[in-house]
């Protein structure tokens, strides 16, 4: 089997496992309390995941992000929640400067190099 | 189709075509760049898109299969990055069950893979006055142009990221990271979920060190078991 053919598998796969919850929630509607401890734990679990991801990706990248450095990231991340925050909870605004910091500090670097 | 349903549909595509069509959008616009950078097809990222239909998860799987881990692993971290789902069809398939006429329970399993953050966050808002025929429809209408937003932002970013000066691409790809980033802290209000977020952050990059491809599992159940015994010790204690 090629490489390609087994990440297809591996993507219907976790499509599957994704599915899973939610064919669960229509089955067992009604039947279960969704504000019970073991929910809590469940959320918790997703929650403190994809928070690792997301730390995983901007502390230690892989791919095209690996190439640039870990300060402009983090500064990225700052002036992009600041930007949200003074824009009352505009994620437009928020990804704009966030993005655009990013690219600029870069710039910067490299005109410094 | 009874002018009543259409005008429900339409009304819920109307809905999503605004901030919730566009928010979607540039998440996925950035997920696009980055399948485009780990070598994926362009097929491969619509597929992903419409299978998975979870960005978390999509990005999980991402991570993992780039950093060589186990099948199983990635399996069960992006099945479990997408627990969110279960207390969510829980309360959301009720609303358009319970009380309607002909509507077969395979149409709802169907209707189910439709269901995400965006759509659950609204249809609950919008639900309430609502009959239930509406609704199945308003749902449909909603997550209609929710995914096809998704796909088209998905293809858009895949092709433009080879199109880019290389600084230009470096923004791209941080697009989706920066747009997680900003959701997550932004909106994390209860004590629980900073914990969650705190010790999953935390968890993960100690992890990262010592076990990579494991790193994300752990940072779930380790991160998370922790943040919910913390929100137990402080709600016993009060």
């Amino acid at each position: 089997m090629s490489g390609a053919t087994d990440l297809w598998l591996l993507m219907f796969a976790c499509g599957a496992a994704t599915y899973l919850w939610r064919g669960l929630g229509v089955l067992l509607s009604g039947r279960l309390n969704p504000q019970s401890a073991l929910f809590e734990w469940i959320s918790c679990v997703a929650y403190a995941l994809v928070a690792g991801l997301i730390a995983r990706i901007i502390v230690a990248p892989s791919g095209l992000l690996a190439q640039t450095a870990l300060i402009d990231r983090l500064l990225a991340c700052a002036i992009a929640l600041m930007a949200y925050r003074l824009a009352r909870a505009n994620m437009f605004v928020g990804l704009v400067c966030g993005v655009m910091s990013f690219i600029a500090a870069g710039y910067v670097r490299g005109a410094i190099q | 189709m009874k002018p009543d349903r259409r005008r429900a549909l339409r009304a819920g595509a109307r809905e999503a075509l605004g901030v919730p069509a566009a928010v979607l959008g540039a998440g996925f616009l950035g997920y696009g760049s980055l399948a485009a950078d780990a070598g994926y097809s362009v097929w491969l990222t619509l597929a992903a898109t419409f299978a998975i239909w979870a960005l978390p998860g999509q990005l999980v799987l991402m991570e993992m299969q780039a950093g060589g881990a186990a099948v199983a692993a990635t399996i069960l971290a992006v099945s479990l990055s997408a627990a969110r789902f279960l207390p969510m069809t829980l309360t959301l398939m009720p609303l358009m069950r319970n009380g309607s006429r002909g509507r077969r329970l395979w149409q709802f399993l169907l209707a189910a893979q439709l269901v995400s953050m965006t759509t659950w966050a609204v249809a609950m808002r919008r639900f309430a006055d609502m009959d239930v025929e509406s609704r199945w429809h308003y749902f449909l209408g909603f997550s209609a142009v929710c995914i096809g937003s998704a796909a088209i932002f998905a293809v858009i970013g895949q092709l433009l990221l080879g199109a880019l000066p290389p600084l230009a691409r470096f923004g791209l790809a941080l697009l989706t990271p920066l747009y997680f980033f900003v959701t997550l802290v932004g909106e994390a209000q209860s004590r629980t979920s900073i914990a969650a977020l705190v010790c999953g952050a935390a968890a993960a990059l100690a992890l990262h060190a010592i076990a990579p491809g494991w790193s994300l599992l752990g940072a779930g159940f380790i991160g998370g078991t922790a943040a919910w015994l913390l929100q137990r010790a402080h709600v016993r204690r009060h």
